[in-house]
């Protein structure tokens, strides 16, 4: 009897607090959302002031600002004049003016606006789409670890099966349509958001639970006022994930099969060897993808709001 | 005597061991044949060496675990889950990060589904009452650790429990802020008429805060003394603390423990 209840009853893991500790058990993402210390006196003194846009702001100083303009500057110039300089052959690759108006040519002669809408929107539902199955199926799992023991071996192998070799399965079955593009997306975005999620659930401090049951609230009641806020900041790790990965799975799609979206004027793009063409279509894909993760940004800082104050202008936050 | 606010009748709690395998037993019994019984009003502390199965004891008598032989009993009747007469606090303050101050106050009353009026109510004025009304709509994070633990005590009492069960509630605060916070409970139990079971490793604090300290054993833990304490004044600790009588509790606490190593190692 003793053995049978000591899962429920062993001694509370001492944990700093709710959010920090779900963030630094959601595998690969732990460092991205880890809390920053926050000044406690500072913080006391004014209480809900200071928004994250004014704390970014005020990171970056004058030179800083100074300093990023100057490397953007050399970048753009770079890539103007350096393969000229060092003699690499235009098919290699073109002067950024050369792909400029390689994409002026896709705009006025090959429908780019139609493509780019079309990738957008694949990869818009994918994501979506792949955010709930991996976010329900994650709290699912999260609140039945029976469910979990029995189906963590199928979840692992098709984590670890390499999501794009799916994309010519799916074409098989769904045909040359944008179906199979959201589908590869879906698969894609859906292991990241379900690993986060159901990793944040797992790890909700039990005394947070036990304070929950101590008030009789029901099952119900404890997932939504303590599991499910608890998982945000992890969900959102997994979103910002998600949504790069989304452009991965569609570009992979439209290379598979079709004759829609960047990717497939791409493929174009190399069979003409159209290098400029390429690096328009490589540029759009990588703008899709900035605008997918920047809309995850903006959302978690209104959703996270009462989190200490976090940086979000490093790039080592993003995976 | 009157029904027992709060009462265990030999009570025995045994957990399953993680470790078996290594020659241990693979049943570790955390307190055996516990019997205490704690008036209406009364404030009752319980000291003994760590891991003696003092939070075993809360944990059983806020109904979020069950004895394997023996009762509990709150007003009489036996505790087979948690109830809205006990509430209890921690030495982790357990705020949800993503309330505000209020919204934590209201949790258990949200949970048991208060008007939204009513608990709101309740919560600004307990809010005021622990001198937190400028944080109601801060943060936890934004909080320092002894506000924390106002904010915390202010949830516990929005529940308006009959018994409160108090583990190490003071015990991560610096000196001063605990000494505060000791007069903000003592005072609040005295005007509330709260009977409490405090729990705690100051042998300062469970003297000064109580009608009664009982002391455990190392595991299994046991009662094995108790100890009235006659000085005035439980709603004034601080006072408590100087009074003439202290020093000899203390010095009979500490040689019952056999915590003259224990106080070197630490």
């Amino acid at each position: 009897m003793g053995a049978r209840e000591s899962g429920t009853l062993a001694p509370a893991v001492p944990r700093p607090d709710a959010a920090r500790s779900c963030a630094a058990a959601t595998c690969c993402a732990a460092a991205t959302i880890e809390p920053a210390p926050v000044p406690i006196g500072a913080a006391a003194a004014a209480p809900g002031t200071a928004g994250a846009m004014g704390r970014m702001r005020g990171r970056f100083n004058r030179k800083e600002t100074w300093l990023s303009a100057i490397v953007l500057v050399l970048f753009i110039a770079g890539w103007e004049w350096g393969p000229v300089l060092l003699g690499i052959a235009p098919y290699n690759i073109p002067r950024l003016s050369l792909v400029i108006s390689e994409g002026v040519h896709l705009y006025h002669n090959s429908e780019l606006l139609l493509h780019t809408g079309i990738t957008c929107f694949e990869v818009l539902v994918g994501f979506v789409l792949g955010c709930l199955l991996g976010a329900v199926i994650g709290y699912l799992l999260g609140m039945s670890p029976t469910t979990e023991i029995i189906a963590s071996p199928y979840i692992l192998a098709l984590q670890i099966a390499p999501k794009v070799a799916f994309a010519p399965l799916f074409i098989l079955w769904f045909g040359y349509n944008i179906t199979p593009k959201i589908l590869v997306a879906v698969l894609i975005v859906f292991f990241p958001i379900l690993i986060n999620v159901l990793t944040s659930v797992r790890t909700v401090d039990p005394a947070l639970i036990n304070l929950a049951r101590s008030f009789k609230a029901s099952r119900w009641q404890i997932f939504w006022k303590i599991e499910f806020p608890a998982s945000m900041p992890s969900l959102f790790s997994g979103l910002r994930i998600g949504s790069t990965l989304a452009v991965i799975g569609v570009t992979v799609g439209e290379f598979v099969g079709g004759n829609t979206g960047l990717g497939y004027l791409l493929v174009q793009g190399e069979g003409q060897g159209n290098t400029g063409a390429v690096f328009a279509a490589i540029i759009l894909l990588t703008l899709i993808g900035i605008i997918a993760y920047s809309l995850v940004i903006l959302a978690e800082r209104r959703v996270l709001r009462y989190m200490p104050q976090r940086d979000f202008g490093d790039v080592a936050m993003r995976v | 005597m009157a029904t027992p606010r709060l009462e265990f009748r030999a009570v025995t709690k045994r957990f399953g061991n993680r470790n078996v395998g290594n020659g241990q037993d693979p049943v570790i019994t955390a307190v055996e044949e516990v019997s205490l019984a704690l008036a209406d009003g009364e404030v009752v502390s319980l000291i003994g060496p760590s891991g003696c199965g003092k939070s075993t004891l809360l944990n059983l008598g806020s109904g979020l675990d069950r004895p394997n032989e023996g009762t509990v009993l709150v007003d009489g009747e036996q505790v087979d889950g948690p109830n809205s007469h006990v509430a209890f606090m921690l030495q982790k303050d357990l705020l949800l990060p993503w309330r505000t101050i209020r919204d934590n106050v209201e949790l258990g009353q949200e949970i048991q589904g208060v008007a939204k009026e009513n608990r709101r109510a309740v919560a600004l004025r307990l809010i005021d009452k622990y001198h937190l009304s400028e944080f109601a709509n801060a943060y936890p994070h934004q909080l320092s650790g002894g506000m924390r633990q106002r904010a915390a005590l202010a949830r516990t009492m929005a529940m308006d429990p009959d018994v409160l069960l108090l583990d190490e509630p003071f015990s991560a605060l610096d000196a001063q802020t605990k000494m505060v916070l000791q007069t903000d409970l003592a005072r609040t139990l005295k005007d509330e008429g709260k009977t409490a079971f405090l729990i705690t490793h100051d042998l300062v604090e469970a003297v000064a805060l109580s009608d009664r300290v009982l002391v455990m054993s190392a595991r299994p833990g046991r009662i094995i003394e108790e100890i009235a304490v006659e000085m005035p004044g439980r709603e004034k600790p601080i006072a408590r603390r100087s009074h003439a009588k202290m020093a000899d509790y203390i010095a009979k606490l500490m040689s019952l423990l056999h915590i003259g190593d224990d106080l070197e190692a630490a």
